[in-house]
């Protein structure tokens, strides 16, 4: 901290108001037509920043992800393009109703992981590095083509298991200060936690381009702040425990429309 | 519960300040501008000539929630014509490493003088823009801002 | 270098003022900044960005480690002729990245 006195004070008001101490009573989840995006808790100038394509830097990596689209990868010499055709026709809705089942592996999947099985089955290609610039822009490319579509995902009966684990993670307390998910997005969202407002969690923006992060990141990146930030060891990057989580967000924000490349603080 | 600090509920606070990564951490710099260099690159920049308050105008959110990314807009009242136009913008800030942010070159042809751009701040400051005119004077324009902090950063 | 997206509109009436928007990727690492290794990660910015039409000069910017990762910039000229505008973002080692876009005037 840097211990300028105007900002302890500050963050001494704010961590006040929200009083964690006494506020761990159970306060009823958000019901259905409560559910808002993160978009709903942003200032007006990020919000403005969001909805203009010409000025939202997340379009640099849906350009760059167009670019990939269409470029020969792998021993295979094929393109994105040369399967899939018009990624504005094939993949539209795709991104809204991930993670599927994928039933060759009986395991849900996440966008990404899906990329890379394309990449290694049907390009003979390595797979990307989990937030790798490439599969970030791969996917904020095909997020972008079910932009304002409703999400759709867990449809599938034989995602349920699956969806009740990423339940039980989002409700279990974990790290030193011993919080769950849901403590904090679900019985006090709206509240101040420092100088941020607490969302409601629900994925509706993914790969999105943070403030804090001056880049584009995936959802599981953004488990991975929320993880640290309870002092919780992080999950590595593509685990099961993360696609669960996924699947339980994503199944909960059913309705909502994706929004990417959405812009956070 | 590494501060305590009295009361129960300063302890609590403190624990979820310290504790939760949830509260950014800005990591002490090792250079920071100071009042004293902004005004010595505002010097560089206007040398011996009378800056006055007014025709520029510097818009910048009061309250910012990242200061990773401020959006600013400059504004200078001017018909720019061949006759009457803004050759350069500079805008300076007081608390960052270095006290310049960007100069901008225009000339007649912008039709306009309005130049926007998205700027960093470590800190809640004042910014500074200033206007050279065609006819050699200077003019410029302030505004105070706070800058929020981000929760659950990563470490 | 890096990728760009720019928004110049495609047709414009002679006179009229149009806006120019430019946004390049780029990381703008201020040289200020721990990395991971505890050492400061080496500055590397975009710090000379020149918009061209038709060959001439119309805006230029000098920019500073204070200007936001992955530079926005927008300013406006006088839509004077059909033709190229051209956009160069110029880095610390003296790198450029080209981006052109066409207009026509009536
Ligand atoms: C201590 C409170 C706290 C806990 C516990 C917490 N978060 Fe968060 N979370 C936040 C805050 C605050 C933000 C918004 C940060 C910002 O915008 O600066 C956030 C943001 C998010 C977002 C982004 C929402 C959007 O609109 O993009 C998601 C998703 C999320 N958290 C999921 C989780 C998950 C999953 C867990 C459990 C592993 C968790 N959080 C635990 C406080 C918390
Ligand atoms: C050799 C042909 C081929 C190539 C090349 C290929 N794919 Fe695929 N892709 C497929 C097939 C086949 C499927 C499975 C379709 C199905 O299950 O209905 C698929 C499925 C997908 C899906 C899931 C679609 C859905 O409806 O769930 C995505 C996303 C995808 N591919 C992305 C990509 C990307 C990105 C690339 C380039 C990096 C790529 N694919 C390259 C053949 C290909």
């Amino acid at each position: 901290m840097s211990g300028l006195p105007n900002r302890k004070l500050r963050n001494a008001g704010i961590a006040g108001a929200l009083g964690l101490g006494a506020a761990l009573a159970l306060a009823p989840e958000a019901l259905p037509q409560e559910r808002r995006s993160g978009f709903e808790f942003m200032s007006r100038e990020s919000q403005v920043l969001q909805q203009d394509d010409t000025s939202n830097p997340g379009m640099l990596w849906v350009a760059e992800g167009e670019a990939l689209w269409s470029a020969r990868t792998g021993a295979s010499g094929r393109t994105c393009a040369d399967c899939h055709g018009d990624a504005a026709v094939s993949m539209k809705g795709v991104a809204a109703r991930y993670p599927v089942y994928f039933a060759e592996q009986s395991r849900p999947i996440d966008l990404q992981g899906r990329i890379n099985i394309c990449r290694e089955v049907n390009q003979n290609a390595t797979p990307l590095p989990y937030e790798s610039r490439e599969l970030l822009a791969l996917a904020a490319f095909i997020g972008k083509q079910s932009r304002g579509m409703p999400i759709t995902a867990g449809d599938d009966q034989r995602l349920e298991p699956f969806r009740a684990l990423g339940q039980e993670l989002y409700e279990r307390r974990q790290g030193q200060l011993n919080f769950s998910c849901a403590n904090c997005h679900d019985d006090h969202w709206g509240r101040k936690l420092a100088s941020s407002v607490i969302p409601q969690s629900h994925p509706t923006g993914y790969p999105l381009y943070r403030l804090e992060w001056q880049s584009v990141g995936s959802l599981q990146r953004r488990f991975r702040n929320c993880m640290v930030g309870v002092r919780a060891e992080p999950y590595p990057f593509g685990s099961p425990e993360y696609v669960n989580l996924e699947l339980f967000l994503m199944t909960r924000a059913r309705g909502m429309p994706l929004e990417t490349p959405a812009i956070r603080p | 519960m590494s501060e305590g600090s009295g009361s129960m509920g300063a302890t609590r606070r403190d624990v979820l300040a310290a504790g939760a990564g949830c509260l950014a951490l800005i990591v002490a710099r090792p250079a920071r501008a100071t009042p004293e260099s902004m005004a010595s690159a505002i010097k560089a920049f206007v040398g011996e000539a009378e800056v006055q308050t007014g025709k520029v105008a510097l818009d910048i959110p009061p309250l910012v929630e990242n200061g990773n990314s401020v959006p600013l807009t400059v504004t200078v009242e001017s018909p720019m014509t061949q006759q009457d136009f803004v050759r350069t913008i500079a805008i300076f800030n007081e608390k960052n490493p270095q006290p310049n942010v960007a100069v901008f070159h225009l000339g007649p042809r912008a039709g306009r003088a309005v130049v926007s751009t998205r700027i960093r701040l470590g800190d809640s400051q004042n910014i500074v823009a200033i206007a050279r005119l065609s006819d050699g004077t200077f003019w410029s324009d302030s505004a105070e801002l706070i800058v929020t902090l981000p929760a659950c950063v990563e470490s | 270098m890096a990728r760009a997206l720019i928004n110049v509109p495609s047709k414009a009436k002679r006179g009229e003022i149009i806006e120019i928007k430019a946004l390049v990727s780029h990381p703008m690492e201020t040289g200020y900044r721990t990395g991971p290794d505890g050492g400061l990660v080496p500055r590397d910015i975009i710090s000379r960005f020149l918009c061209t039409y038709n060959g001439e000069e119309i805006f230029s910017a000098d920019l500073f480690p204070a200007i936001a990762a992955n530079p926005f910039l927008s300013f406006t000229t006088v839509a004077t002729e059909s033709g190229r505008i051209a956009f160069r973002w110029i880095d610390d080692k003296g790198q450029a990245h080209l981006e052109t876009a066409e207009i026509v005037v009536e």
